[in-house]
């Protein structure tokens, strides 16, 4: 092989052709896998209404991002192919001040009316707090377990106390024997919530930052230690789904689940009524 | 203005004794070379652990080489992430562009001997050797590299081992790697501002900087005000884990049923910290690519870059929004979804000085004359590499999309494409770009070009299809997710982006091979072989001691005075005095 360089101007058509023919493949390949999910490629569907409107915005901003993505990447194999050396001379120019003023103005509106826009399905979740009748559960995470706890029939949570956490001896959130309103509470390692009744989660975290994360719910909140995060859903499809940590918690981080069941109201007392004879 | 390059200098001597000369030299260009190789050898343990990780996520029970035990621990693989974000975002991301050829290049194009302080900055380079001495000393402690990812969040990060294998002295050695890496970008930031402003040669105005100068100049200022934060944050951190300080850590935190010793501290505070250093340093990675990419564009389309200020002004804008987006990276981490949202905005709006670059490297290509040279290559690839990550970032942007896609596979694509892999193709666009320059002789043209193809087609194998398998829920930094429910079935994809990672590693071997073959055997490449037009140009290559042989330039033009109408010759370097230019026509 001859390494050494060869400096002419010609040969311009073959690079050109190949690079440009690389570009329009890579789109045609990412819009094909978008537009008909030759394999597992989008979210399972959503279970509430936030989450639709998540998903709503999802495909906003793709519509918006997908035609920028096309008309930049064809634009750029165009030139490529289009102004490649032919021995012509380049077309002297130092730039357009109409054309920047159109751009700028352009991305701005686009831009920042897809952040704007986006400010529903956030607020749904996050600037309004919970019905006052919400369901409430506390989520307690640590290495490398979740556990969830119901008030029981007196609705109070009892005191927990750092100090008394012993998962060894079956006590994980560290419940205080001495406070009246503990001995109902409930602590069970999943998830069981009732079909179309709100739900509030108080997350916290007892050693390091975890997450839960439910995808169908399209909803994600981290753990944080010395930090009560109250977050609030209403499932409208029974089911049973996967929750999984998302912060890096540690070795045992990729192995860290537990699971959401979405139940009838029935089956919802009949799990509260069970729970509560066996602890 | 300055005429300091004239009058202010004494005669520069080459020093004739090896240490001084290639070891403890204060020749920038020298130091320069330095930090690309401390960089070039930090890529290849980077690469080699990310093979190591794409390899153990398709084939989790097989033995592997360069792993203790054989088959590697959930620890182990936990070790390798941490440690392949860390070793290339600081040793390779931030060494390569900004110390290598920020270094070797910026005094130069603008008409200096050197850089303002040529001794701190000998210690700035000895300052980031100590760094990734003690990282890759990280390995071989006991209880081996630290396990809570290049961010290091707290508690994780904040306890000692008590939290994991690799949080004793593994976490250790990390902080005080990022501390003293911290300590000597300080230092080089300082080195590049002083010297941008006041050593530039008479007539190199502001808007007569190369932008690759302008790129370097706002990277050091991003440098300065970010890593002084960090710095800050790692000290604190430290004090956590060895004085007995609760800056990050709350009361009540027990592991593995024992109450801690800690209270009053908040692990958000670490977040923002991190964070409000780990933004911009984004911009640091890539500010720099996008100075190389508008000049290369330029010279290989024999056109002017378009909208020149505008790319200036655009470059500015990313640096000064770049200091007020870091909350993006929070949305979910319990800080207030009111600051989310405001995040939000701050980020969406970061799109559009995104947006004006792109559309001015499409407008510089267009009615140009465009020259398939590997460097040039190497930048269209930038762009096109920019474009599909930088996009993606719009979605992450939004806090109600970032529910669904946060921590997933989506942005590990998303950072690979727009900071790791357009960032290192702008690197190779400088190296076949400056090579001649440096080492004065050319890289081998039809290597190079393998090289570009492999890796072209590679990266977009790789990263492309990672979108899909984040969309579709695969969790990130997971050892094993074969068992999750729905990131098993994704397998198949997997296969298909470690296969695509494993060719594309090869490749690489070509760009070392012809780097270190052409050192010797590449042909003379003379003061100028691509008829560009900046001051690197006009002087020997390799450049003296003293860079022009005692000569130094004046500026009479802009830096990209390409196919000027008139003219006989396409080029018109910056040096060329209006009579001197009136003899070309």
């Amino acid at each position: 092989m001859r390494l050494s360089n060869r400096n002419s101007s010609s040969g311009s058509a073959a690079p050109a052709a190949m690079l440009a023919a690389l570009i329009v493949i890579m789109v045609a390949a990412t819009v094909y896998v978008f537009a008909a999910n030759p394999f597992p490629s989008r979210p399972p569907a959503a279970i509430t209404s936030v989450g639709l409107l998540v998903d709503h915005q999802y495909f906003l901003t793709l519509c918006v991002t997908g035609t920028v993505f096309i008309l930049s990447q064809l634009g750029l194999a165009y030139a490529i192919w289009r102004f490649r050396d032919r021995g012509q001379a380049a077309h002297f120019t130092r730039g357009n001040n109409t054309m920047e003023m159109i751009w700028t103005t352009a991305t701005i509106v686009l831009f920042l009316g897809l952040g704007l826009m986006g400010r529903k399905a956030w607020a749904e979740v996050r600037f309004t707090p919970a019905e006052a009748n919400a369901v409430q559960v506390e989520v307690t995470t640590n290495q490398f377990v979740f556990n969830f706890r119901y008030p029981g029939p007196d609705g109070q949570f009892g005191r927990l106390d750092p100090t008394q956490v012993s998962a060894s001896t079956g006590n994980p959130l560290g419940l205080d024997p001495k406070d009246p309103a503990g001995k109902d509470d409930i602590v069970v390692p999943t998830l069981t919530v009732p079909v179309d009744h709100q739900i509030e989660l108080l997350i916290r975290s007892q050693d390091v930052i975890h997450n839960f994360y439910v995808r169908e719910l399209r909803l994600q909140q981290d753990a944080v230690p010395g930090m009560v995060i109250p977050i609030h859903f209403t499932a409208n499809q029974i089911g049973h789904y996967e929750i999984m940590c998302t912060q890096l918690c540690g070795l045992g981080h990729y192995r860290m689940r537990s699971f959401l069941d979405v139940v009838s109201e029935a089956d919802y007392q009949n799990f509260l009524k069970q729970q509560g004879a066996s602890q | 203005m300055s005429s300091h390059a004239h009058t202010g200098h004494a005669v520069v001597v080459e020093p004739s004794g090896f240490i001084r000369k290639y070891i403890f030299s204060i020749d920038h260009k020298v130091i320069g070379i330095q930090y690309f190789l401390l960089a070039l050898t930090a890529v290849c343990v980077g690469i080699v652990l990310s093979l190591l990780m794409r390899f153990h996520l398709v084939y989790p029970g097989a033995h592997l080489p360069l792993v203790s035990g054989g088959i590697m621990t959930p620890e182990q693989y936990l070790a390798l992430v941490t440690m392949h974000g860390t070793i290339m975002v600081f040793f390779v991301l931030t060494t390569a562009p900004q110390g290598g050829f920020g270094n070797y290049f910026l005094p130069i194009q603008i008409g200096a001997p050197d850089m303002a302080f040529p001794r701190l900055n000998m210690l700035s380079f000895w300052v980031t050797f100590l760094a990734f001495v003690a990282i890759i000393a990280a390995f071989v402690v006991p209880g081996g590299a630290p396990i809570s990812g290049w961010t290091g969040y707290t508690p994780l990060s904040g306890m000692g081992e008590v939290t994991g294998p690799g949080e004793g002295m593994g976490q250790t050695l990390w902080i005080v790697s990022i501390s003293l890496f911290c300590l000597a970008s300080l230092l080089g930031a300082l080195n590049f501002i002083a010297t941008t402003i006041d050593l530039r040669a008479p007539g190199m105005t502001l808007f007569r900087m190369p932008l690759t100068v302008w790129g370097w100049f706002v990277t050091a200022i991003l440098g300065l005000l970010a890593f002084g934060v960090l710095l800050a944050g790692g000290i604190l951190l430290l004090l956590d884990r060895s004085a007995g300080t609760s800056f990050f850590l709350p009361a009540g935190l027990v592991v593995n049923d024992q109450l801690q010793p800690h209270s009053g501290g908040s692990p958000l505070l670490w977040q923002h910290l991190f964070w409000f250093f780990g933004h911009p340093e984004v911009y640091i990675a890539i500010l720099p690519g996008m100075g190389v990419a508008s000049h290369v564009l330029s010279t290989f389309s024999r056109k002017p870059v378009f909208g020149y200020r505008a790319m200036a002004m655009a470059l500015c804008a990313i640096g000064f929004l770049g200091f007020m987006v870091w909350g993006h990276h929070m949305f979910l981490s319990g800080m207030s979804p009111y600051s989310g949202f405001a995040f939000s905005v701050l980020t969406m709006s970061i799109g559009v000085p995104s947006a004006i670059k792109t559309f001015n490297w499409i407008g510089t290509l267009w009615g140009g004359k465009i020259q398939f040279k590997s460097p040039m290559l190497f930048a269209l690839g930038f762009v096109s590499l920019f474009v599909s990550g930088g996009l993606s970032g719009l979605f992450l942007a939004q806090p109600a999309v970032d529910n669904m896609l946060h921590a997933t596979y989506y942005v590990v694509a998303h950072f690979h494409l727009v900071m790791g892999v357009a960032a290192i193709f702008g690197i190779f666009s400088a190296t076949y770009f400056w090579f001649p320059k440096m080492f004065g002789r050319m890289m081998s043209e039809p290597l190079a070009k393998i090289h570009f193809w492999f890796t072209f087609v590679g990266a977009y194998c790789i990263f492309m299809p990672m979108h899909f398998v984040g969309l579709a829920g695969g969790i990130r930094r997971y050892a094993d997710a074969t068992g999750t429910t729905y990131a098993g079935v994704l397998q198949p994809v997997h296969m298909f982006m470690t296969y695509a990672a494993f060719i594309t590693g090869a490749a690489q071997l070509i760009f070392l091979f012809n780097f270190f073959w052409s050192l010797k055997h590449g042909a003379i490449a003379g003061k100028n072989p691509w008829n560009a037009t900046t001051l690197e140009w006009i002087t020997d290559s390799p450049p003296p001691i003293d860079n022009f042989g005692g000569d130094y330039p004046s500026v009479y033009r802009g830096p990209y005075e390409f196919s000027v109408p008139g003219y006989r010759q396409d080029f018109i370097p910056q040096n060329l005095t209006p009579e001197q230019a009136a003899l070309l026509k």
